[in-house]
């Protein structure tokens, strides 16, 4: 993780583990939560992500992950991961 | 459990595609069902209600006068239709109807008519301007109601915390959004002139509808509950599609609700789930709403319910609950010779 992971862990906040845990996963990336009738599509890249919220890993855990599987520098992986985060609260009107 | 053999008369076969009425969708969930074998008698206001020429659902249909006509005028119209009938079960699926038929229920007992319906008492309580009182008991959030009986408060409503946009209502039916002083006064005549006084204004509460509906069993219980999301709406903010969910929460401060009352009979629990996720009551229907059709293809046929509610027949277990089902309306033309509207409009038949 890069110097900024300190902020990156301050500003990245996953969905309650129980919305998390609900969550209907296609394997076409179609997620819909029986709870609110939200529904949303993600890519492959955004369904391992959000399986791996889902599991309950730490940030650090994630980050190690990802970089195992994707080429991407590390601030921009940070980036990405806070836009998704955000993004996957707001569909979740989390 | 056995195969139901009555003769079923439902009201609302209006289908306008905008709004359509219950009564189409609730005869249709009998017609559909393998454990209903009996006649379906359609019940309409309107020559022009479609549900009354659709001879696969109704075996027969008639039109009633408008509960404006009053009591007698409808009493005297369903006992002529009964005699013709042998009416066993009378579902009434619109708002309007609902306190004549109440006060009528001695009536309905002589001609050997059954029903499921809630009390005077019960209905007033899910009056809109008693809506606050109702949530409160229950313990669910709702937006601040104030029955009105003159426009000048519109323009002097800001300054009592009664900021635009602001929801217009009938006090039976009807509701706007208004933005503006010119728009609430217009809407405050408009809303007079078709439903009376007083007329209502409700808080703005902006968020995602969330609607349930369910049967009431008149001692508390709250039984067969589906939940939906709109996924769209009309223009009048009638669902056009949408999706069934489960959510503990609306499970639970609905049936607080059908417990404040005893609630007894089918009804509809509409909110609007805030942008804090917390549920605001908005309205209480009480009726079955046209979206009922959706319960007989989750496995929850409630109208079929009712009916076994009404014969004290078991209840048989419901489906669990499904989400992910969705429902999408359409409209579509029947053919209807002059002849079956001349008979309708002449002679109410």
């Amino acid at each position: 993780m890069s110097e900024n992971s300190d902020t990156t862990a301050k500003y990245l906040h996953f969905p309650k583990p129980e919305t998390l845990h609900r969550l209907a996963i296609s394997e076409n990336g179609f997620v819909f939560d029986p709870a609110t009738g939200n529904h949303f599509t993600l890519n492959e890249t955004g369904v391992c992500i959000l399986r791996l919220f889902i599991s309950g890993k730490t940030l650090q855990e994630i980050f190690s992950i990802l970089q195992e599987s994707y080429d991407v520098e590390t601030q921009e992986m940070e980036r990405d991961l806070l836009e998704f985060s955000s993004m996957i609260n707001e569909f979740l009107g989390a | 459990m056995n195969t139901l053999n009555v003769t079923v008369a439902i009201t609302g076969m209006n289908a306008q595609p905008d709004n359509p009425g219950p009564g189409l969708a609730v005869a249709r969930c009998l017609r559909e069902s393998k454990d209903f074998s009996g006649r379906i008698i359609g019940l309409g206001y309107d020559a022009l209600d479609p549900g009354l020429y659709l001879h696969d659902i109704c075996d027969a249909s008639y039109l009633l006068p408008y509960p404006s006509a009053g009591d007698m005028a409808f009493l005297e119209t369903l006992q002529s239709i009964h005699r013709k009938e042998k009416i066993d079960i009378l579902i009434p699926c619109l708002d309007a109807e609902l306190p004549g038929m109440v006060r009528l229920t001695p009536r309905l007992d002589e001609l050997g008519i059954r029903y499921f319906l809630p009390t005077q008492e019960q209905l007033r309580l899910r009056n809109k301007d008693r809506l606050m009182e109702l949530a409160n008991i229950a313990g669910i959030q709702c937006p601040e109601i104030k029955a009105i009986t003159h426009a000048a408060f519109f323009t002097h409503c800001e300054d009592e915390g009664w900021h635009y946009p602001l929801v217009v209502k009938g006090l039976f039916y009807g509701a706007k959004i208004v933005n503006s002083i010119d728009e609430a006064i217009h809407a405050f005549h408009s809303i007079a002139s078709e439903w009376g006084f007083p007329v209502l204004v409700q808080k703005m509460v902006t968020g995602v509808e969330y609607n349930l509906m369910a049967l009431g069993d008149g001692q508390g219980g709250m039984l067969g509950e589906v939940m939906i999301k709109k996924m769209a709406v009309t223009d009048k903010g009638k669902a056009w599609s949408g999706v069934s969910i489960f959510d503990e929460s609306l499970y639970e401060a609905s049936a607080a609700l059908v417990k404040a009352v005893s609630w007894r009979g089918p009804l509809e629990v509409e909110v609007m789930r805030d942008q804090q996720g917390q549920y605001q009551l908005i309205e209480i229907n009480p009726r079955f709403p046209a979206w009922v059709y959706l319960s007989a293809g989750l496995g929850r046929n409630l109208p079929l319910a009712l009916l076994r509610l009404i014969l004290d027949e078991p209840l048989g277990k419901f489906s669990p609950p499904d989400p992910g089902v969705m429902f999408i309306r359409y409209a579509h033309e029947t053919i209807v010779p002059m002849r079956e509207f001349e008979e309708l409009v002449l002679s109410n038949r």
